[in-house]
């Protein structure tokens, strides 16, 4: 009913993805689902005949599952901590796409833990990580840490939502029960105003400690171990800096969809490309420096268990690997972003693309060569990962995609009231602030 | 208090194998067939592992009988998240096969890789059903298992020793593979116990440990050949 009133309203076409629907839609939600039913059957018959059925065997106890449980963590780095940092750092460009960062966070989290509950041998006693809790684990670091983080990343999310929230309630005709209860009574006072600023502030600065410390505990399952090239002090940085690296560029690319898909153009302009890729470039660079130190670090210090393992990495079994990580992770990326012309809408999302192609095979090549060559004789054993392993990190990929579609639809993915405020306020805020920069003006 | 230890005497080892037989039997370990063998699913508790030091021409080769080392500062452990695996006060590094999430945590930090995993349920064959044995539990699909000294016997000998009132007897404790061994190269019992057998031999000179500058401190004593 009240459809028309929104339309005449400024921003409608943020509101487009929530009140229309079109043939598109169910197109993909009708693949993703087939995908991700694949997956789930995958699963099914990984979980009746055992983990046999992976490419894993001894002394190779980990492969893909960990691999992924990595990656899709480190993914989550994008939202949060970005746009804390972002949003503390008073970015004006931010207001645009924190929402849309946000939502990867949280979603793309339970593939990550999705994964490592994949990869138990008995997952029907998984709650004894609870009931028998110890602590002087690694793994249960990760268990305390990632809870808090998907708690505080929900939040963070979640506030920022309530004046939208309250948006859909006041005008859209769907659902109006659902928006009303999530909406919490936001009347847009005020107080109200005050009280969220400070929640959001509040939030933004707790997320960031808890951020890293999520990707550096991750680091730590490797790195607390005595296996070679595992056991560095560098790890707990390496994977926080590969960790906002990989995140960045899945927040490229989702803005890249929803902005070609919604239409978003207006809101999601070059300029906020331009200037995430600029951020991706400083990653790459980070990431070529955080690589570098620990790589050369071992061949200085030539120990030979350590360079039975460099060498397979530069030359042997998996240099195919390994050079294609330094491929898709530097030499791709690195030219497109480097220069003006290409950190373009589409450029930043071919140099993203690699980026995520290169990190996946980056957190593979520090998982599965160490175990490849035990410190004692070992049979030599090729891991090639099965059907089983691909099909479940395609069906945990379509699964993400189907969320973040989801959500669009339920949720505005760009925040509307940020915008609005970015227009009304920001303008003479920003003026204000320069000024203080400024000699000769501005103070009395 | 005891603290039980292991030494093998490759002077006197002929690399053939009845420790891996007797282990095999005595501890229910399942049978995997060569398919699955040639993937690496093998489950060997005790394994001869050849170990070679140097490059042609100046090789030096031996085969080593090898439990799970139960250190003394084990590093597997430490990483279990359910206390699955754990160190008593004995000094034995212990398996808790029903508490087991299969997370093989512990199975990529023991720098021995002593630990194995289940890929499938365990399976032996029709004939050899009847003879498991019934003092060790069985293990399922998706659980890690490794060496455990054969601490069933001790229980039994514990136990046979309280019902007779008396303190329990050095030679009462042996694990199968010791007890099978022909040539008499495995010793087991106290290291504690300054005049045992394993402790005497453990401060020979011929004493090493595998990977001994890792500070795990393995109670599995090798006696050196040739010298």
């Amino acid at each position: 009913m009240d459809e028309k009133l929104i339309n005449s309203e400024e921003d409608a076409i943020l509101f487009d993805p929530i009140l229309k629907t079109g043939r598109t839609f169910y197109y993909t939600l009708f693949i993703l689902a087939a995908v991700i039913l694949w997956g789930v059957w995958a699963y099914l018959y990984q979980y009746r005949n055992g983990l046999g059925v992976t490419g894993l065997a001894r002394p190779i106890f980990w492969g893909v599952y960990i691999t992924n449980f990595v990656f899709f963590i480190g993914i989550s780095h994008a939202g949060t901590l970005i746009s804390a940092i972002l949003r503390l750092a008073k970015a004006e460009w931010r207001r645009s796409i924190t929402r849309s960062a946000e939502v990867i966070t949280v979603l793309v989290l339970f593939f990550g833990v999705g994964n490592i509950l994949m990869d138990l041998g008995r997952p029907d006693r998984m709650l004894n990580i609870i009931r028998y809790s110890q602590f002087e684990s690694p793994l249960l670091w990760d268990v305390s840490s990632i809870t808090v983080y998907l708690t505080a990343s929900s939040v963070y999310l979640f506030l920022p939502l309530i004046p939208d929230i309250a948006l859909l309630r006041d005008h859209a005709g769907k659902w109006q029960w659902f928006y009303r209860i999530l909406a919490l009574g936001w009347k847009g006072t005020e107080k109200q105003h005050h009280l969220l600023e400070r929640a959001i502030a509040f939030m933004a600065i707790l997320v960031i400690p808890v951020a890293i410390s999520v990707h550096t505990v991750v680091s730590f399952v490797f790195a607390m171990t005595i296996q070679p090239m595992w056991h560095s002090a560098i790890f707990g940085p390496y994977f926080v800096a590969g960790a906002i690296f990989s995140g960045i560029a899945g927040l490229i690319v989702a803005m890249n969809v929803i902005r070609k898909v919604y239409h978003l153009e207006d809101y999601l302009r070059p300029v906020h490309f331009n200037n995430l890729g600029t951020l991706l470039l400083v990653m790459t660079l980070l990431w070529f420096y955080f690589t570098f130190t620990e790589y050369i670090t071992t061949y200085y210090g030539a120990e030979p268990i350590h360079m039975t393992i460099f060498w397979l990495k530069f030359t042997g079994r998996f240099a195919p690997y390994f050079w294609g990580m330094f491929l898709f992770c530097f030499v791709i990326p690195l030219p497109i972003l480097s220069l003006k012309r290409t950190r373009t809408p589409a450029g930043t999302l071919i140099a993203s693309i690699s980026v995520i192609i290169g990190m996946w095979l980056e957190r593979f090549v520090i998982v599965v060569p160490t175990l490849t060559n035990p410190r004692l004789p070992n049979d030599q054993i090729i891991y090639l990962p099965t059907w089983v392993e691909w099909s479940i990190l395609a069906g945990c990929v379509a699964f993400f995609i189907l969320l973040y579609m989801i959500f669009t639809k339920i949720f505005p993915i760009v925040s509307i009231w940020e915008v609005r405020e970015g227009r009304e306020k920001s303008m003479a805020e920003v003026q204000e602030r320069i000024k203080t920069y400024l000699p000769g003006i501005g103070i009395e | 208090m005891h603290r039980w230890g292991m030494v093998i005497d490759l002077d006197k080892c002929t690399a053939c194998q009845a420790c891996v037989v007797a282990c095999q039997a005595e501890n229910n370990v399942a049978i995997i067939g060569p398919e699955e063998s040639a993937k690496g699913r093998t489950i060997h508790w005790m394994e001869l592992i050849p170990y070679i030091e140097g490059e042609y021409p100046h090789i030096k080769a031996r085969l080593l009988p090898r439990p799970c080392m139960h250190c003394d500062h084990p590093p597997c452990t430490k990483v279990c998240p359910v206390y699955a695996t754990y160190i008593n006060e004995e000094g034995l590094v212990g398996q808790i096969n029903y508490r087991c999430i299969g997370c093989r945590y512990c199975t990529t930090a023991c720098p021995y890789t002593v630990k194995y995993f289940n890929w499938y349920p365990p399976e032996w064959p029709q004939e050899m059903k009847g003879s498991l044995n019934r003092d060790v539990s069985i293990r399922t699909k998706g659980v890690v298992e490794k060496c455990t000294f054969c601490s069933h016997r001790l229980l039994r000998a514990r136990e046979r020793a309280k019902a007779e009132g008396r303190d329990l007897l050095p030679d009462e404790y042996i694990p199968a593979c010791v007890q099978a061994c022909p040539s008499g190269a495995m010793y087991f019992g106290d290291l504690n116990d300054p005049h045992s057998v394993v402790s005497t031999l453990s401060r020979e000179r011929r004493a090493f440990k595998l990977l001994e500058d890792l500070g795990t401190e393995p109670k599995v004593i090798y006696l050196s050949e040739g010298m």
